[in-house]
């Protein structure tokens, strides 16, 4: 029996190698999004760096997406589907993706995938992120200085760190203007709902927030801003065309730069696993326009985005306590990337349960 | 408190929109499963409308048109060539999630104007009840209207007492003289024009944009609510407000710091709707004297 499974493994391996040769294009990149194209936020972006990677390469690389992929047993199978049809490198762009990921990769070893938010890796399996809690910190900042009710209201989507990092990082960020400033959050439990985005956006702001951020991907909530006349910040893409008066500036993915460089390791051989986390410095996460806002306050979020990028100031700076007092960050200290990585708590001034 | 009930007039609408129409059809001894799509294909197209003519009663218009459409397949494939409606139905559903997306891919990241509010000069804005009934746009009249004018078709008209004929004995109907199959055409057509009309809410007054599958399951949420009220109108209206009331209290309630997990809130909607058949269909008698008994049967003329 473990001859047949050796002779079964060394057939699909040859089966899937052999496609590679086959093709007109060098290489096949396949991409699997959690959303929709159309969702103009998470998915949008990684579909733009798709379109990068074909802009840049034309005719020696060919691109493939599936999208609306549930994270969950589909996740695997469109993953396996990509890998057995001469994929050379894989994006899935989705945390839930993770445990599908390592699983077809150890079955493709020949085939690299890149995970996106992410934290196992393997040999052919590399992990990559953006520092969006960077963006956080200037849009925390941003709204230390608008609001006018002191209360921020924050759309967030699951309970994973990624999601807790931003609530953070804009909280800290605006208490270090304004120490009385209170961020509700509102869990609506899935990543991409317009109606529900937008529903809980008019809760809290019928509740007294005048500031409105979000973890979620589309701009429902944006819309509801406008139209009740309260501030927002667009998530993923530049938002301004829903929100015209409302949005103070968006939280850009940019994954152009790295898919490029990640496709050309791959077409030259260097690739590597390992893990790419960057941030605002090297342009992975931008700043849309700044619109809706004074001078000063432009000039205070452009600096704020200038500290980051050059690393004067780290979002997580000590001393930070959690809300049951409990000191997490010493004085004068930073946060490590495995404390960020693996945040559950909130900081003092978030309300909200933590759901575990 | 205020912009709770505000909040849940609104996300009502949509709902209240969709199962309407579908209590006509189901009436009528016609089974639609494909309100969804329907739905979907409503709101893309109302949507599609909205922006290249800036007309909003020809989007609204269009909106319902896309609805009969859909439902016309519907009506052709089931009750003319006496296909299964259940399969059928889903089958339209499908087909109307993918179909809209695809239309609807040019229209991602366009915005749109909401729905204007139509307001009562003095009365709107002072008390708490004008600011809660007064201030909405057209189609939450619309959708009230919509079920008051139902209701009285079908208990007060000849053409209302012909449906429901139909629904409940569809040979007693034909030996009547009424043509089984052309009422059955029009109260089909009805509920696909309703469920666009929901969908048409949907992506132009409550997010005005298109998303893919935005209906993110209001269409199923109908079906269930028809057979929570029983066929009957006002249970309907009753149904849907409470729905979104408690659809509603996921996000409020956060605010409010009820001590309730944010995931359990999210899923108290379809269980208070599970609850609610269960209740009313506890007796069997009870749920089979109140179901028009000939719904999803075909119906052939044997004279």
């Amino acid at each position: 029996m473990i001859r047949r499974t050796v002779l079964a493994l060394a057939g699909l391996m040859m089966a899937t190698s052999a496609p590679v040769f086959a093709q007109a294009a060098d290489l096949k990149v396949g991409f699997v999004y959690v959303g929709p194209v159309g969702d103009f936020g998470w998915s949008y972006q990684h579909d733009q760096g798709r379109q990068a990677i074909e802009a840049e390469f034309g005719d020696r690389v060919e691109t493939t997406y599936v999208e609306s992929v549930p994270e969950g047993p589909d996740a695997e199978r469109v993953i396996r589907q990509l890998a057995a049809s001469g994929h050379g490198l894989i994006f899935t762009t989705s945390f839930g993706y993770m445990d599908p990921t390592l699983k077809i990769a150890k079955m493709f070893p020949n085939v690299r995938f890149e995970h996106a938010t992410g934290y196992k890796q393997a040999p052919n399996v590399a992990t990559y992120s953006a520092r969006f809690y960077e963006g956080r910190h200037v849009i925390g900042t941003i709204a230390g200085l608008m609001t006018k009710t002191n209360k921020i209201g924050y759309i967030a989507s699951v309970p994973i760190p990624e999601v807790v990092r931003g609530i953070n990082a804009a909280t800290l960020a605006a208490r270090a203007i304004n120490p009385d400033i209170i961020t509700q959050v509102i869990w609506v439990n899935s990543w991409y709902d317009p109606g529900k985005e937008a529903d809980a956006a008019k809760a809290l702001m019928s509740n007294g927030a005048d500031v409105i951020m979000q973890h979620t991907d589309s701009p429902a909530a944006l819309q509801a801003a406008e139209n009740a006349g309260v501030l927002a910040f667009g998530q993923a893409s530049n938002m301004i065309q829903f929100a015209p008066n409302a949005q103070l500036t968006a939280i850009e993915d940019n994954w152009a730069p790295y898919y490029v460089e990640r496709t050309r390791a791959v077409l030259d051989g260097s690739w590597e696993s390992g893990d790419s986390w960057k941030g605002i410095a090297a342009g992975e996460v931008k700043m849309s326009e700044y619109t809706n806002m004074p001078d000063d306050v432009k000039a205070a979020a452009e600096k704020a985005a200038a500290d980051v990028a050059s690393g004067a100031v780290h979002p997580f700076t000590g001393p930070i306590k959690d809300r049951d007092g409990a000191e997490r960050i010493a004085a004068g200290a930073v946060a490590d990337d495995g404390m960020m990585l693996g945040m559950d708590w909130f900081v003092e001034g978030v309300e909200g349960d933590l759901p575990k | 408190m205020e912009n709770f009930i505000i909040s849940m007039i609104i996300a009502a609408t949509p709902l209240l929109l969709a199962a309407i129409g579908e209590l006509v059809t189901e009436r009528s001894g016609v089974l639609n499963l494909g309100v969804e799509g329907m739905m979907l294909m409503g709101a893309v197209m109302a949507f599609a409308v909205a922006n290249s003519t800036g007309s909003t009663p020809l989007a609204i218009l269009a909106g319902a048109g896309a609805g009969a459409a859909m439902a016309l397949i519907f009506s052709i494939i089931v009750l003319s060539l006496m296909a299964n409606q259940a399969a059928t139905g889903l089958a339209l559903t499908i087909f109307g999630v993918g179909a809209s997306g695809l239309i609807g891919q040019g229209f991602v990241g366009v915005a749109l104007e909401p729905l204007s509010k139509l307001s009562v000069p003095f009365l709107s804005d002072s008390t708490a009840l004008g600011r809660i009934l007064l201030n909405h746009d057209i189609m939450v009249y619309l959708a009230l209207a919509l079920a008051a004018g139902v209701a009285w078709f079908l208990y007060n008209t000849r053409g209302g007492l012909a449906l429901r004929a139909v629904g409940d004995n569809h040979e007693s109907g034909h030996a009547l003289g009424y043509n089984v199959i052309a009422i059955r055409y029009m109260a089909t057509l009805f509920g696909g024009a309703c469920a666009g009309l929901g969908g048409a809410y949907l992506s132009l007054a409550y997010t005005p944009m298109w998303a893919e599958n935005m209906t993110a399951g209001r269409g199923w949420i109908a079906l269930a609510l028809v057979v929570f009220a029983t066929w009957r109108p006002w249970r309907l209206v009753a149904g849907a407000y409470l729905f979104a009331a408690v659809t509603q209290l996921q996000f409020y309630g956060q605010d409010w710091g009820l001590p309730v997990a944010s995931q359990f809130l999210a899923m108290a909607p379809y269980v208070a709707t599970i609850l609610a058949l269960v209740i009313i269909s506890r007796d069997v008698n009870l749920t089979k004297a109140n179901a028009p008994a000939c719904i999803g049967r075909p119906f052939r003329a044997e004279r």
